[in-house]
């Protein structure tokens, strides 16, 4: 009986470490390919947008959750419906700024860099920029102009990852023209 | 249902960074044999990569294998299961260090649509599995050269056979 359960849970964490070794060997692909780690964090970030803007059509669908009213709800979707669903942890939310346009998603534990440690050449690699280009090109696809960027780094010697992410503007949904 | 559909997600994120990084491998295309060669070489030394670290972790405490049979064996439950969420539909093996195993319902082509036109796209999707194989396989001490075939059968399924060499 408890050998089935077993069974289901490693298959999860399976599921999650087959992940978060192929990044490791995407990574390590792209430090290879590319001189300096600005290259690398470039290209991750680019990357991420891609599957972003694909990926929330996926998260669209299995969620069903409607337009979100504000940022606030926006934030509490993302690391309470997204990330749990994807990446199977919770960030909080929190620093919101007076203005209400600009917060962290705090990760005591970013399932991306397990087993990872940054070699001393590597000090500038943003190593999970992936995800800041995921939640870029989300966003962008619901019509969503915003920057995200890693604000601590647990790789790079800080207590826990902080993600964070502004609202620059909403964009204007371009109909086609003409011929329709 | 919801359940069900949220189970699948974890495997939809592996799915998008794959497919990410067969875009990236070929963006650079030159669609020239060697080049393809190259970019399928570069996915399947990946995946072997990943194979190893994988099955290092899935074997922690398991006990020792009889005999390379039951390797195989392991490969086509336990290590199909746990990256591939299903067992290998059918085994087969000439008992002379061939082995060929089938999936009929490979879940990273699922979403490639059913019909010849992807067909030639196929291997792309199937390196970095392939590498995976080998990797673990090398991992548990045997040697072997992992390919795969695609071929639709009638009524529309899609058979994925994985030919498993020993080499030595």
């Amino acid at each position: 009986m408890s050998r089935q359960s077993n069974r289901t849970t490693d298959s999860k964490k399976m599921n999650s470490e087959l992940f978060t070794l192929t990044y490791g060997a995407l990574v390590t692909q792209l430090c290879k390919d590319y001189e300096n780690d600005e290259e690398v964090n470039k290209q991750l970030d680019k990357m991420g947008y891609n599957i972003g803007v694909r990926l929330i059509e996926d998260f669209l669908a299995r969620s069903s959750i409607g337009r979100c009213q504000d940022f606030r709800e926006t934030a509490d979707v993302i690391a309470k419906v997204a990330f749990k669903m994807y990446l199977g942890v919770t960030p909080s939310v929190t620093n919101w700024s007076p203005a209400g346009d600009e917060f962290s998603l705090i990760l005591e534990n970013n399932p991306l860099v397990d087993f990872v440690e940054l070699p001393d050449n590597h000090s500038t690699l943003v190593y999970s920029n992936l995800l800041c280009g995921v939640l870029r090109g989300a966003l962008e696809m619901v019509q969503m102009a915003v920057d995200v960027r890693f604000a601590q780094d647990t790789l790079r010697g800080d207590n826990v990852t902080e993600i964070r992410m502004k609202f620059i503007k909403r964009i204007e949904e371009n109909l086609p023209a003409g011929d329709e | 249902m919801s359940v069900f559909r949220n189970n699948m997600a974890d495997e939809a994120a592996f799915q998008f960074l794959h497919n990410e990084v067969i875009q990236y491998i070929y963006k650079s295309a030159e669609s020239g044999e060697t080049e393809n060669g190259r970019h399928i070489a570069k996915l399947e030394n990946m995946g072997f990569r990943v194979g190893q670290g994988l099955i290092e972790r899935l074997t922690k405490d398991t006990a020792r294998f009889k005999d390379e049979l039951d390797i195989m064996k392991f490969v086509c439950k336990d290590f199909w299961t746990c990256v591939f969420k299903k067992q290998i539909d059918n085994l087969r093996t000439n008992h002379q260090g061939i082995y060929v195993l089938q999936d009929n319902k490979f879940r990273l082509l699922s979403q490639l649509s059913a019909g010849k036109q992807y067909l030639e796209h196929a291997p792309k999707y199937l390196s970095f599995s392939c590498g995976l194989v080998r990797g673990a396989l090398s991992s548990l001490g045997v040697k072997s050269i992992v390919t795969a075939e695609v071929s639709i059968m009638p009524a529309c399924k899609t058979s994925r056979e994985v030919l498993i060499k020993k080499s030595n």
